[in-house]
């Protein structure tokens, strides 16, 4: 599996081939879940919980049934089957049951000929709340023992101490996903009493389960398709409008279309976990790290979603990359009435990540070490045991690779003297002159871990079919925007041989789960399934026709074709389906020791900020990274994920935060929740550290996440070096630098 | 109420409401739904259209308003036999990820280089700082822009 296989084949692995979705998205004609559409289809509309918690003490339809094109109103007296829905537990009513538990939350919806008629008539259903005070304070509630998972890690001696110490309190802010396309859903009923639903998400198979559950119908009369997808970025791993939109469909016996706005859509997908971190490194005065103690308290909202994994993440990526024997975390993600927290690419490992990072600097300032010799002195490599899980790292981690790479790539020069307010920080505001500005570079490495963990059966099928008009690849992941379908095609030119490679998506009555597009997964197990495929099926004709190669236009032996395309597919399409696993994983002992992850990617950022330190004001010049890859299948699209994670962590340092007070967001909009644009966005030169793994197709590694992890603390660690201001808190705002 | 737009060199006739946008006309009533609706505030510029020589976000722009007017959306702009130099730069330069944003960029990118076909840096960042990315990082954008006014010099 780990056999470097590059051929001339134009569009194989190693090259930077196009994506086949390209031109229908340059030429806006791409069908996005949002743009389907029929002409007898209905509008559909979501009334929801103007409180954080509220009883809902009655509830009248009539004024929404009354008006004039009006299809179809539903509350939760309307669900048939399972009265709530949830991945890892189902503990989310589908529409509001007897209480709001959060702001935002579904309590009716419509069905009406028009867009416009079905907002207006839910608006017009009459609810009765009476509200009640929400819990928004996560360190209460896990005092009142509302929780949704605790976690502890007790590794080597806790009595162990170092002469250096250093403490600190860290925060992260509630930061939204904000793929710019929202939640959209188009259902059609087949009028056999099935449906079709098309539907934004990122693991239709876990959808499709709820789903049916909630409507009470067998599985096989509820097909989920992949739909058109506008970013993800976690929003998307759980269930949003996929119910609501699948019984108006039913009860209407017409196609019914959902799409939210923006508000809706920050109300109405998880956001990443806020944190609070309290942690103590101890070192030896040489530097060697001794003990790591950390309390972790997460804030998971009103509902579970994901909150269980990514405590476990955050818990587990406590140290970072780096060895230490002695760790000892607890932590805990609470249960209160804030918006749900669940899925957001670095998931638990970047709020840790931040903390650590800013602990390392701080040690290496207290040992009078240079940050990045403190980093190599303490870092993880292969072989070694994981500081928390104690579980020893198998496959590649270049973290001394990353590191030297990072420190490697050039420094701009010290400032640009240029009074061009759109390169000052504070823009064309004209607030800061050039002779204010105070430079700092800052580094950060991140450590995560590759797709699912704790001992989940996680797989992914992949079809691969031999046609006389070329090969398709079959399968059911979600294509995001990441590039997944490239890669799975590369991977199949490669193996058979052959440029004309289509990826047909199957809906969920075709083919088997592809397992979630997430946790930086799909390169290696749907990537790891269209290559088993693919092997299989190539050994499978040259067994069948006596041949050693495969190539494009037949079977070869010696060099000598022995059988054309047609000769193969004879008698019909030949195929191979698959469904590939990672290595076993295993859930945690009650120390949290154990053989948790499957395996481990690494990824070093550099900072360059300019800082107006009286007015607070940051420009980011740039950062720059230097990513384990395992193997590199395409540089372009490694790239593209690199810079654009970059950019979600740099939101992370000093721009984005949902605003929330006692559980209702305040900035629901892109008027107000701020996400970098072109003139935010700081130069990127990227590092990619080939060194292979031991499981991935040709050895690669899933890089969506890293991106995400260390960038947000290497920001911080420059506006730190400019400024002198402790900033443990992201975002960070002016007034943290400004230190009133 | 009965409005009139030359869109892609096409004159349509549309019955309007009153209220809704010329990017929700666009979108729902004149079948061009490659316009994207993200925000409907007029801060990502997904719906960015041509309109009158200018590039807006047609969520901002009421239909009624549109009476008379020459809109040009990314449906007009390049075919699949030939597409526009800047959607190709953008193929090649791997700036589509998710694509959502993309119409947009597309359409104001183009509309830039039509008035500037040699824009420094700076002013691109400037001209699109309107169309927000959230996979890319802007940077295949640029380096897409980059190769389109090195073919131009």
């Amino acid at each position: 599996m780990t056999a470097k296989t590059t051929s001339g084949l134009r569009g194989g692995i190693g090259t930077s081939a196009q994506r086949p979705d390209g031109i229908p998205k340059v030429m806006g004609n791409f069908a996005y879940a949002s743009d389907l559409w029929s002409e007898d289809m209905l509008w559909g509309s979501t009334l929801r919980s103007p409180y954080a918690y509220a009883r809902l003490v009655s509830i009248d339809v009539g004024p929404a049934v009354a008006m004039a094109g009006v299809r179809a109103v539903l509350t939760q007296d309307d669900v048939q089957g399972k009265r709530t829905f949830g991945q890892e537990e189902q503990d989310q009513p589908v529409f509001c049951d007897g209480f709001a538990q959060y702001w935002g939350e579904p309590v009716a919806v419509v069905a009406a000929d028009d867009e416009e008629t079905a907002r207006r008539a839910a608006a017009a259903i009459v609810v009765e709340w009476e509200p009640l005070a929400p819990l928004t304070d996560p360190q209460q509630a896990v005092d009142n023992g509302s929780t949704f998972r605790e976690m502890k890690i007790r590794r080597g001696d806790v009595d162990s101490t170092g002469s250096v110490v250093v403490e600190g309190v860290y925060e992260t802010a509630t930061q939204d996903q904000a793929p710019l396309g929202t939640e959209a859903g188009f259902a059609i009923p087949d009028g056999e009493g099935g449906l079709d639903l098309y539907v934004t998400s990122q693991w239709i198979h876990v959808d499709h389960r709820q789903i049916v559950a909630c409507l009470d119908m067998p599985d096989d009369l509820v097909r989920c398709h992949p739909a058109g997808i506008g970013g993800a970025f976690g929003s998307r791993e759980d269930i949003s409008l996929h119910i609501h939109v699948a019984m108006l469909a039913l009860a209407t016996g017409r196609p019914v279309k959902m799409v939210y706005d923006r508000t809706e859509s920050f109300a109405g997908h998880v956001k990443r976990h806020p944190s609070h971190m309290v942690y103590r490194h101890e070192a030896d005065p040489d530097g060697n790290l001794v003990k790591v103690t950390a309390r972790l308290l997460l804030d998971g909202g009103a509902y579970a979603h994901t909150s269980r994994a990514v405590l476990a993440n955050a818990t587990f990526f406590t140290v970072g990359p780096y060895r230490c024997d002695n760790v000892v975390v607890d932590a805990a993600v609470a249960r209160t009435n804030n918006p749900p927290a669940g899925a957001m690419r670095g998931f638990g490992a970047v709020q840790t990540c931040f903390a650590s990072e800013s602990q390392m600097d701080l040690l290496a300032a207290e040992l009078g070490m240079d940050p990045l010799e403190l980093r190599r002195k303490n870092a993880l490599l292969a072989g070694d045991p994981m500081s928390t899980s104690g579980q020893i790292i198998e496959g590649s981690l270049p973290t001394l690779e990353v590191i030297d790479a990072i420190e490697a790539i050039p420094l701009p020069d010290a400032l640009a003297d240029s009074d061009d307010p759109r390169l000052l920080p504070g823009g064309t505001g004209l607030t800061t002159p050039s002779s204010s500005v105070v430079r700092g570079v800052g580094y950060a490495v991140g450590l995560k871990n590759l797709a699912f963990s704790e001992g989940f059966d996680d797989f992914a099928e992949a079809r691969v079919v031999m046609t006389p008009a070329g090969v398709e690849v079959h399968t059911a992941a979600m294509e995001v925007g990441q590039g997944l379908v490239t890669v799975c095609q590369q991977i199949t030119r490669t193996v058979l041989g052959t440029e004309k490679v289509a990826v047909v998506w199957d809906d969920t009555s075709q083919i088997g789960s592809a397992g979630s597009t997430s946790a930086s997964r799909q390169t290696q197990m749907t990537g790891g399934a269209v290559h088993a495929a693919a092997v299989g099926l190539r050994d499978q004709i040259l067994a069948d026709h006596g041949g050693d190669e495969l190539r494009d236009d037949g079977v070869y032996r010696d060099g000598a074709r022995i059988a054309t395309i047609e000769d193969v597919c004879a008698a019909g399409p030949v195929d191979h389906h698959v469904r590939f696993r990672h290595p076993e994983t295993f859930p945690p002992d009650e120390n949290g020791q154990g053989d948790v992850h499957a395996g481990f990617v690494v990824a070093a950022h550099r900072a360059v900020v300019d800082v107006d330190p009286e007015l607070g004001l940051v420009r980011v010049v740039r950062i720059d990274t230097s990513q384990d890859v395992g193997t590199a299948l395409n540089p372009q699209a490694i790239t593209g994920q690199l810079e654009g994670g970059i950019m979600q962590g740099m939101g992370l340092a000093i721009m984005e935060e949902l605003v929330i007070d006692e559980g209702i967001i305040l900035n629901p909009t892109f008027t107000d929740y701020l996400i970098p644009t072109f003139l935010d966005a700081p130069a990127v030169e990227t590092r990619i550290i080939e060194a292979g793994d031991h499981w991935g197709p040709f050895g690669a590694k899933g890089i969506g996440e890293s991106p995400t992890i260390s960038s947000t603390p290497a920001v911080i660690a420059a506006i730190r070096a400019a400024t002198g201001r402790p900033l443990t808190r992201v975002p960070v705002r002016p007034e943290d630098i400004v230190g009133i | 109420m009965n409005v009139t737009i030359t869109v892609n060199g096409e004159e349509r006739v549309v019955d309007v409401a009153g209220a809704e946008s010329l990017l929700t006309v666009l979108r729902n009533d004149l079948d061009l739904p490659g316009t994207k609706d993200a925000c409907e505030q007029g801060e990502c510029g997904s719906c960015t259209v041509v309109f009158d020589e200018e590039a807006i976000c047609s969520c901002l722009v009421m239909a009624a308003d549109a009476d008379g007017a020459e809109v040009t959306t990314v449906e007009g702009l390049g075919s699949e036999d030939e597409l526009h130099p800047f959607q190709e730069a953008m193929l090649a330069e791997g700036g589509v990820q998710c694509g959502f944003c993309t119409p947009g960029v597309i359409v104001a990118g183009s509309h830039l280089l039509a008035a500037n076909p040699q824009p420094s840096e700076i002013e691109i960042r400037e001209a699109l700082s309107g169309n927000i990315c959230r996979c890319t990082g802007y940077g295949a954008i640029l380096r897409a822009f980059e190769t389109v006014t090195k073919e131009d010099a």
